[in-house]
């Protein structure tokens, strides 16, 4: 490998490989490693963005729920994730990562695309896709990643946790307590923060006095490192390397991909209130896809027919989630399933009440 | 059958739980080489190693999340928090993910999770060391919320409650740890959720109690009996979610009279449940308006005041006679 974490800076200047118009800028032996993952990275790239442009048409059509735009973090997604195995490896997201996941199969799209809808099977990854549902509060994965790999090392099961979180995130409590269980028990998770500027309307300088997030990591007794995470392909090679130190027992380590959201944080959200107009512009010219998509196409590894490709495929993804989401039935009461895994005799006279009443309704 | 104390029982059923099960882990501040600030978890890491009980760190929320994780790979977590008016520092685990696990994976995970807190107070206590918080979890739904109140009941509860696919916040009386001693039977025992126990069975009145009020009002109602020729039925609900409602009003419809005890303040706390239940299944069975005893709607008090907080068997006789209007 020629990646080592101790190379890697903890606050300043993020690694990268590429700069912002596609020229190598980083060690050429390390590009050399992860160029060949150049394609799929960018095709995943272009399934999220594509996704999530069909998102905003559905959310405004109705046939989807508010949602968090992964625009602008692609890389940061789809370049750490492409480090991990999906035979053995958790993916513990927030919310703003699922449409990134394509590495982990079909099925992580439509559970999202149910839950995007309000169907209570949006939770419900089948076994064997090791990813856990979208989590709404803050930080509150975080534990859960932890115990993941706590768990799996108990049954001498190989494995590491990825686990991503935001620059908001590392406000939270339950922040501090993971990193510093993970560091004490030497559990296999890489943190991975995507530090994206903003927590809706609050910026870094409100969030954090210290020079970086990565900073923390030693605090915590594990490494931190800071990625430019709008270069797939650092970020590709950063979390192979986070990885690898992870899955060969010397503990957690936390990275912070430094990106940028390009849109607002839901769609029920108006940037235009709070960001500046010159800093979209400046991060406007650091887009992660066109990036790689420039180097790729120099190097003679990328042309328009598989951009046309990865565009269709992408698009092709969504309807074929959707429609498979839509035709996905649910009944009315299915909130009492699951609640316990048998119903309380209270559940159970609820029930009935709530079956009366809707039958009733339904004769009206 | 071997007479033990509550801490005892206790201590036997983790280590026979861990004996039985190699996927149950215990974790907890102090739990491991001290013991456990009250030895229930005395001798366990001796016998069953520093990867199966935990010394975790200060920091409850990642104690109780943690078991989220652990118990997706496969493991049975038994988290101890050292005192329930703790478990607010890890408040949005325990009801906002624990709680939710199942439902929120659509039934793809359980969530096997056993959640050990000691409970209520009456031994002078630093703050926040004595809080009675039940009916705060029993409005979440898909906990297990269960108050043992004997000895033997807290080794079968513990098991069952181990052995549960679903999450389970046992409560176990602080004050009851050392003092509580009873015949517990030896061997595998295993006590149901959601079935009360008639700890004293009587016609002119019932007396509905969990934790360690079921003695206080065990007292009571032989001071009734003894002092005003008051028969009184003493009910130790054991679990409050489940609850047995079947239980209560059986025997409400028969005494037509119920006085509801708890340490918790008297607002929305879960003797308003018990007797709302009572009133809804009851109304024409019931002689007198139900009675509640309670805590006062105070914060949990400094040691010096504490005793005219927790409910004695001064206050329960005189909601005894209340209920069976009898002026003392």
């Amino acid at each position: 490998m020629g990646l080592s974490l101790d190379d890697l800076p903890a606050v300043g200047e993020p690694f990268r490989l590429l700069a912002p118009d596609g020229s190598v800028v980083g060690p050429t032996a390390v590009l050399a490693e992860v160029l060949g993952r150049g394609p799929e990275l960018l095709a995943g790239m272009i399934a999220a963005r594509v996704a999530n442009r069909r998102l905003f048409s559905l959310q405004r059509q109705g046939r989807t729920g508010t949602f968090a735009p992964i625009e602008g973090e692609e890389a940061s997604v789809v370049g750490a994730v492409a480090a991990f195995e999906p035979a053995t490896d958790w993916i513990v997201p927030y919310y703003r990562e699922l449409l990134g996941l394509g590495r982990y199969g079909s099925e992580v799209l439509y559970r999202y695309a149910l839950y995007q809808r309000g169907h209570p099977g949006g939770g419900y990854l089948p076994e064997g896709v090791r990813v856990l549902f979208p989590q709404i509060s803050l930080a509150a994965q975080l534990p859960h990643a932890v115990g993941l790999a706590w768990g799996r090392r108990l049954r001498k099961a190989p494995g590491v946790v990825l686990a991503f979180c935001g620059d908001g995130a590392s406000s939270e409590g339950d922040f501090a307590e993971s990193l510093n269980l993970a560091g004490v028990r030497r559990a296999p998770v890489v943190f991975w923060l995507k530090n994206n500027g903003w927590a809706i309307s609050t910026p870094l300088a409100a969030q954090t006095a210290a020079p970086s997030f990565a900073a923390r990591g030693p605090a915590y007794g594990m490494p931190g490192v800071r990625v430019d995470g709008n270069d797939a392909l650092a970020v590709a090679a950063v979390a192979a390397a986070a990885r690898a130190h992870a899955a060969a027992g010397r503990g957690p380590v936390l990275v912070e991909a430094v990106t940028y959201r390009m849109g607002p944080h839901t769609t029920a959200d108006d940037p235009l209130r709070y960001v500046p107009a010159q800093e979209r512009a400046h991060w406007a010219a650091a887009d992660p896809i066109e990036r790689l998509r420039v180097l790729l196409v120099a190097a003679g590894r990328w042309d328009d027919t598989q951009q046309g490709e990865a565009e269709a495929a992408a698009d092709r993804a969504v309807d074929e989630a959707w429609t498979r989401a839509e035709a996905t039935p649910v009944s009315p009461d299915a909130f009492f399933d699951h609640v316990y895994a048998e119903p309380t005799l209270r559940q159970r006279r609820q029930r009935e009440e709530l079956r009366r009443h809707l039958t009733a309704r339904a004769a009206q | 059958m071997t007479v033990l104390t509550m801490v005892e029982a206790i201590r036997n059923c983790l280590h026979d739980e861990m004996a039985r099960d190699g996927r149950v882990v215990v974790l907890g501040q102090d739990v491991g080489a001290n013991g456990g600030v009250f030895r229930a978890t005395d001798g366990l890491q001796a016998a069953f190693g520093p990867e199966r009980v935990v010394d975790m760190p200060l920091a409850e929320a990642v104690i109780v999340g943690s078991c989220v994780g652990l118990a997706i790979e496969g493991a049975v977590p038994v988290a101890e928090v050292q005192f329930l008016g703790f478990a607010w520092q890890a408040m949005h685990q325990l009801c906002g993910q624990v709680a939710r696990l199942r439902y929120r994976s659509d039934g793809r995970f359980g969530a096997p999770i056993t959640i050990r807190a000691p409970f209520g107070g009456g031994v002078r206590t630093p703050e926040l060391h004595s809080e009675a918080l039940e009916s705060q979890f029993a409005n979440v739904p898909g906990l297990h919320v269960v108050a043992p109140a004997s000895a033997a009941d807290a080794k079968g509860l513990l098991a069952t409650a181990i052995r549960s696919p679903d999450p389970v916040l046992f409560l176990e009386p602080l004050r009851g740890y050392r003092l509580i001693r009873d015949e517990v039977p030896d061997g595998e025992h295993l006590v149901p959720f959601g079935v009360a126990r008639v700890v004293r069975p009587g016609r002119d009145v019932t007396v509905v109690a969990w934790s360690a009020q079921v003695e206080v009002c065990r007292r009571a109602a032989q001071r009734a009996y003894d002092e005003h020729g008051i028969d009184a039925e003493v009910i130790d609900l054991r679990t409050i979610v489940p609850f047995d409602a079947a239980t209560v009003a059986a025997s409400v419809a028969r005494t037509g009279r119920v006085v509801v005890v708890q340490e918790a303040p008297l607002t929305a706390g879960f003797a308003s449940e018990v007797v709302a239940t009572v009133v809804e299944e009851c109304f024409y069975d019931l002689e007198t308006p139900p009675v509640r005893v309670s805590g006062w709607d105070v914060p949990y008090p400094v040691g010096l005041l504490e005793d005219g907080y927790v409910p004695d068997d001064d206050r329960v006789l005189a909601g005894i006679l209340r209920a069976t209007e009898v002026t003392a």
